[in-house]
């Protein structure tokens, strides 16, 4: 069976800057992938040309064994392929439940109808429910330019999941989150990417969250892969460290890693 | 809909008709073309609302005329409904080549682009001599469903013609812009990566409003031309264009009775305006929208809801 996502020698530049080379990525249904990397590793660009919203200067892109270079970013999301932004995308000037209810509408209901109301009791009952799911109902008469930036990363978030993907791809969702509540977003982010059955890589760059939530890590240094495995031994890679992490990390690498059986369990230091 | 604003539409129609007949000619000649021209500002309206201004809108409105001019002058087709449902065939027509193109565009080029498609219709018709160049030609009076209205009479089916092509256009037009469709605009014009990112072709959407906004400037062609007799290719101008998106603004965007009386204002401003300062009448329209875009940015119609909020407290 072929992978859920699979790129091959996927290259991007702009100009003189190379922003991807290389990119060699398989993803499997029920991953859970941390995407890690220092500012202007290539992260974002990954995504971007996976959802179609930049073009590979090479490479192919697969999914279920199928290329979808040179699709628009509307045909990779019917083909099962979400995302969330860095900067949250949403309708600025509408309110919250605005901002769902027109997501329901084109991407669930997807016909564009002419004359029968947006609002109608049925579809604000469904948008409130989503809303509830993602613990930001109480907004939902809030116009967004007004909203705090956690609130926006779940919106966007939770438009992308309407069109139920089966691999969501993430970028940064705590990104302009304070520390104290970027567990609390993850919980339930990660509740609702689990519930869905999607697949999912987030791009991360606070250590703890990448721990927690992921199963395996992709570590991206000046537009090439540097690593790619259990979280435990990606972390624990000294070049890794020193070149994405920039500091030193205690790492247990336990038995509940199937991925690398060889590596002992071991403490990592090299300040 | 329910049964109490079918009634209201009616019997707003009603009242729209009968004040039509009862005013001085000159002022039901002056309600009608209003009602034209507001027709033709409710499609540069939605368009709006999709983040778009249109300054080409006068390339349907031209075309709308001139199918009324050719069917009744050439063609020996008086039937109103028939010359309506052939304006809107044109119009439509032309704007699924042109929107092929002009949608790809936003922003300065959307505008000037379809400037540009506009002044080529008007570069055409003024080199044509059958349709009478620069002078255009007359339209001849319509008839409905096999009655010929007298002299008199036919201005009164004009005026039924004008205000019931109003209430239906514009009820359906409140209607779209409260469905799925007339909210994908507001998409459209505050993320239209999101729009993508959805799932949904943000070219189909533009393209959708851009054909239905040709349609109904097609429509206020044929009225225009109906009542006043006459077409010529002025009516492709860019100046003429710009009035409507002079209305549009005046009016403003966010309730379809907005464009109505946008352009009711401005046909009475122009002409008091004339008759008042004959040399210097642009120099008052232009104070007034100057005005108006300081003390009401959001139009004329922030007014109405402002007051209606108040009684309702
Ligand atoms: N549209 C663009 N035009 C020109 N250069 C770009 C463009 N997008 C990205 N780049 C460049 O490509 C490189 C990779 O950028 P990318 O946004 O993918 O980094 P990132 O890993 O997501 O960084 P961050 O953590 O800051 O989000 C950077 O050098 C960036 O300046
Ligand atoms: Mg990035």
């Amino acid at each position: 069976m072929s992978a859920l996502l699979e790129t091959r020698n996927l290259e991007r530049s702009f100009g003189a800057v190379t922003a991807a080379v290389d990119i060699n990525v398989s993803i499997n249904a029920g991953e859970v992938v941390g995407v890690i990397g220092s500012n202007g590793a290539g992260k974002t660009t990954f995504i971007n040309m996976v959802t179609g919203y930049l073009k590979p200067s090479a490479g192919e892109i697969l999914v279920d064994g199928r290329s979808i270079v040179g699709l628009q970013p509307r045909a990779v999301v019917r083909a099962g392929v979400g995302r969330s932004f860095q900067v949250a995308q949403l309708f600025p000037e509408l309110s919250v439940l605005d901002n769902v209810l027109v997501a329901l509408g084109l991407s669930v209901d997807r016909k564009l109808t002419l004359l029968r109301p947006l609002h109608s009791q049925k579809r604000r009952r469904k948008a409130l429910e989503i809303l509830a799911e993602y613990e930001i109902a109480g907004h939902a008469d809030e116009v967004v330019a007004t909203l705090p930036q956690g609130v926006r990363k779940l919106l966007d978030i939770a438009m992308a999941m309407l069109s139920s993907p089966r691999l969501m791809l993430l970028d940064e969702p705590t990104s302009g989150v304070a520390i104290e509540d970027k567990f609390a977003l993850m919980e339930t982010v990660m509740n609702r990417v689990r519930k869905s059955n999607a697949a999912t890589l987030f791009v991360e760059h606070d250590m703890d969250v990448v721990q927690r939530y992921a199963d395996r890590v992709l570590a991206f240094y000046d537009g090439r892969i540097l690593a790619d495995g259990t979280t435990a031994k990606v972390l624990s890679d000294p070049k890794v460290q020193e070149l994405v992490v920039g500091h030193h990390l205690d790492i247990e690498v336990d038995s509940a890693d199937a991925y690398e059986s060889t590596v002992v369990p071991m403490e990592v230091r090299n300040a | 809909m329910q049964t109490k604003s079918i009634f209201l539409l009616i019997g707003g129609a009603l009242g729209l008709f009968v004040l039509g007949l009862l005013v001085p000619e000159w002022l039901s000649y002056l309600m009608i073309i209003a009602m034209g021209k507001g027709i033709v500002v409710l499609g540069v309206v939605l368009l709006m609302r999709a983040g778009l201004v249109s300054f080409g809108q006068g390339l349907y409105y031209c075309i709308g005329a001139y199918v009324a001019g050719t069917l009744t002058q050439f063609a020996g087709i008086s039937d109103v409904l028939l010359i309506l449902l052939a304006s809107i065939a044109a119009s439509v027509l032309v704007a699924a080549l042109v929107g092929l193109l002009l949608c790809r565009y936003r922003g300065i080029f959307f505008a000037m682009f379809s400037m540009a498609f506009s002044m080529i219709l008007y570069g055409l018709l003024v080199r044509s001599s059958v349709l009478g160049s620069t002078d255009g030609f007359n339209v001849l009076r319509p008839s409905l469903l096999g009655w010929v209205p007298t002299d008199d009479a036919s201005s009164d089916l004009v005026l039924a013609v004008a205000v019931v092509m109003v209430m239906i256009l514009g009820s359906l037009m409140w209607l779209y812009l409260r469905s799925l469709s007339g909210y994908a605009g507001e998409a459209v014009r505050e993320n239209e990566i999101r729009v993508e990112y959805l799932g949904t072709s943000v070219f189909r959407i533009i393209y959708t409003k851009y054909l239905i906004a040709a349609a109904l400037a097609g429509i206020g062609g044929t009225v225009t031309a109906l009542v006043s007799g006459h077409v010529d290719p002025e009516m492709a101008y860019w100046t003429t264009s710009g009035e409507f998106v002079f209305i549009a603004l005046m009016g403003g965007t966010s309730h379809v009775a907005a464009p109505m009386v946008g352009a009711g204002l401005f046909e009475l401003l122009r002409t008091y305006a004339f008759a008042i300062a004959p040399y210097t009448w642009q120099m008052i329209l232009g104070s007034t929208l100057l005005l108006i875009i300081i003390f009401l940015p959001s139009g004329l119609w922030s007014l109405v809801s402002r007051f209606s909020r108040q009684a309702r407290g």
